[in-house]
């Protein structure tokens, strides 16, 4: 009779990449409630259009590369950056954004670099990216959450404005779609108005940021809570962007209030949480070293402070990760841990 | 080895196997910057294509004169004195165009792969040769440009041949074909980035073309790790 030789480690964690991809669009649930309690059904249809579209894409380019295709479709990733995707982009966007910009993101971001694990970039951003210099207008028509309230679209109604761009009731789109809190600052900024002059003088402003964004913004925070309790992510990155956001908008702040957001506005509207907790961590793309995260992090944090105050976008989240992303195998490089029984350098 | 082999050998070289943009990738400014439509690409094709073509030959006529260790200032010279007439021509009959180019005219000049031309092949080959080297090498870079320039155009702005007017005088406003009617237009294939995506995607159809073509239909399965 002969025994197997098994090795240490006896106990395996049930961890799994199906598991943390499931678990990261669980935390997304409550922000994506919220979003259809602020700006209608436009965001789930957003998600339905993304995820077939991310499936196909991921099938295809399976097929094509001779991998096998079960395996590889249901471990949840590619839902995972279609939903991601799906939520940045605005509610009531055109059908053809939408799977331009996954299919971007899965075919030449994600697989022709070499699939899940290979990719140097977040997938999920280097679709937003190329959507948002591509397409600037269809990409900053945001619905605006009270004029919502007073023409409610049903989920019918919806899907029709998503595929042939048709309103009921003769509505244009125009009339629906507003600047974004941080856009609105912008402009304002650009024609001489002061910051406090814009927030108390514009209706999209709420308690914190933009009205509805801030609840949108707490829902995420909530979800990105329990992911670190589920130690799905660290603490270090999003304590990091967010830390380094506020920072720098507090030194600014306490500077000129007039001409720069306060660190609240910058932290509560935007992409800020929904960066620090959903995109910056994302495992394959993110600094792996703890010491390394805290840097990888405070860069972005910094880039996108950086971009949204002096550059030509409203908000450059998006940028940020994608710059840092280039330099986080440059960081783990420099911050790599102590071997157990090798002394420090 | 025959000579006519040997011609074979050169031309194949310079059209696929040592291309200039997809194997040596060398004169990626020009190519990455005028590629945005057909016609910039093919005059700045052509253009590329006469100097190499001329510098070859004259580089080649003097091989045997100039001490090698001045050589590289020489090749240069002729370079920079090929390109002056080339621009002072262009300037005379392709004004709007010449226009359109603007500095990526001049700047053939420092294009490597010219240099690289004359000090690889010319330098130590017959005039005959060298002319045949300067022109293969010279349409395989040119080839790149349209193809790429086409990618880009279409992708882009929904059109072929825009503003061929440009090179082919009145003619060339019969020549523009449109694609896609009311094309809202892809900004990212005319921007920087889609030029790089486009070259990228290029040099990977090349590669998997020659390894088909060198495995001649062998499969070997990749199973999940």
């Amino acid at each position: 009779m002969t025994i197997a030789p098994s090795s240490s480690p006896f106990a395996h964690g049930t961890s799994s990449v199906t598991k943390v991809m499931l678990r990261v669009i669980y935390a997304l649930l409550p922000a994506i409630a919220a979003c259809v309690w602020f700006f209608g059904w436009g965001v789930i249809v957003n998600i339905l259009i993304a995820v077939t579209t991310a499936l196909l894409c991921e099938a295809l380019i399976l097929k094509l590369r001779q991998r096998p295709i079960m395996p590889y479709l249901l471990d949840g990733s590619a839902l995972l950056t279609a939903v991601l995707l799906a939520v940045a982009l605005p509610p009531l966007s055109p059908w053809w954004l939408t799977v331009l910009g996954v299919g971007f993101a899965i075919i030449i971001a994600k697989h022709l670099y070499g699939g899940l694990g290979y990719n140097p970039f977040n997938p999920a951003m280097v679709g937003y990216v190329v959507l948002l210099i591509s397409f600037p207008r269809e990409m900053s028509s945001w619905l605006s959450p009270q004029i919502l309230s007073d023409y409610s679209l049903n989920f019918a109604a919806t899907i029709t404005a998503t595929l042939n761009g048709q309103l009921p009731n003769e509505l244009q789109l125009d009339a629906l779609t507003m600047a974004t809190p941080l856009d609105t600052l912008k402009s304002q900024l650009r024609l001489d108005h002061s910051i406090s002059e814009t927030v108390s003088s514009h209706p999209i402003f709420g308690l914190l940021g933009g009205k509805g964004w801030e609840w949108i913004n707490g829902a995420l925070l909530l979800g990105g809570l329990w992911l670190i309790y589920k130690r799905v992510i660290t603490w270090h990155i999003p304590a990091a962007v967010i830390g380094t956001v506020a920072a720098i908008a507090a030194l600014f702040y306490l500077y000129d209030a007039e001409t720069y957001a306060s660190p609240l506005i910058h932290t509560f509207s935007g992409a800020t949480i929904m960066g620090a907790f959903f995109i910056a961590t994302d495992p394959v793309t993110a600094s792996a070293t703890l010491r390394g995260r805290l840097l990888y992090g405070a860069g972005i944090g910094l880039l996108t402070y950086i971009i949204r105050t002096w550059g030509g976008y409203p908000d450059g989240f998006a940028f940020a990760v994608l710059l840092m992303n280039m330099v986080a195998p440059t960081i783990d490089h420099y911050y790599q841990p102590r071997v157990f029984g090798h002394k420090r350098k | 080895m025959s000579t006519e082999i040997q011609y074979r050998k050169i031309t194949n070289d310079g059209l696929w196997h040592n291309n200039v943009a997809l194997v040596q990738i060398l004169g990626l400014c020009p190519l990455l910057a005028v590629t945005s439509t057909v016609i910039n690409g093919l005059g700045l094709g052509i253009a590329t294509l006469l100097t190499v073509v001329l510098s070859n030959v004259i580089v080649s006529t003097i091989r045997h004169h100039v001490k090698p260790e001045v050589r590289i200032p020489v090749f240069v010279l002729i370079i920079a004195s090929v390109v002056t007439a080339i621009e002072l021509a262009m300037s005379a009959y392709f004004y709007e165009l010449f226009k359109v180019l603007g500095i990526f005219i001049p700047l053939i000049v420092t294009n490597c792969a010219i240099l690289g031309r004359a000090e690889a092949f010319a330098s130590k080959n017959s005039v005959k040769a060298s002319l045949v080297d300067g022109l293969s090498m010279g349409i395989g870079f040119a080839l790149v440009l349209v193809v790429l320039g086409a990618l880009r155009e279409a992708l882009g702005m929904g059109t072929l041949f825009a503003n061929a007017q440009l090179m082919f005088g009145e003619l060339g406003h019969a020549m523009t074909i449109t694609l896609i009617d009311e094309y809202r237009g892809f900004l990212l294939a005319i921007l920087p980035p889609g030029a790089f995506i486009g070259l990228g995607l290029l040099i990977a159809v090349k590669n998997a073309m020659d390894e088909k073509r060198s495995c001649k239909g062998v499969k070997v399965p990749i199973s999940a790790r």
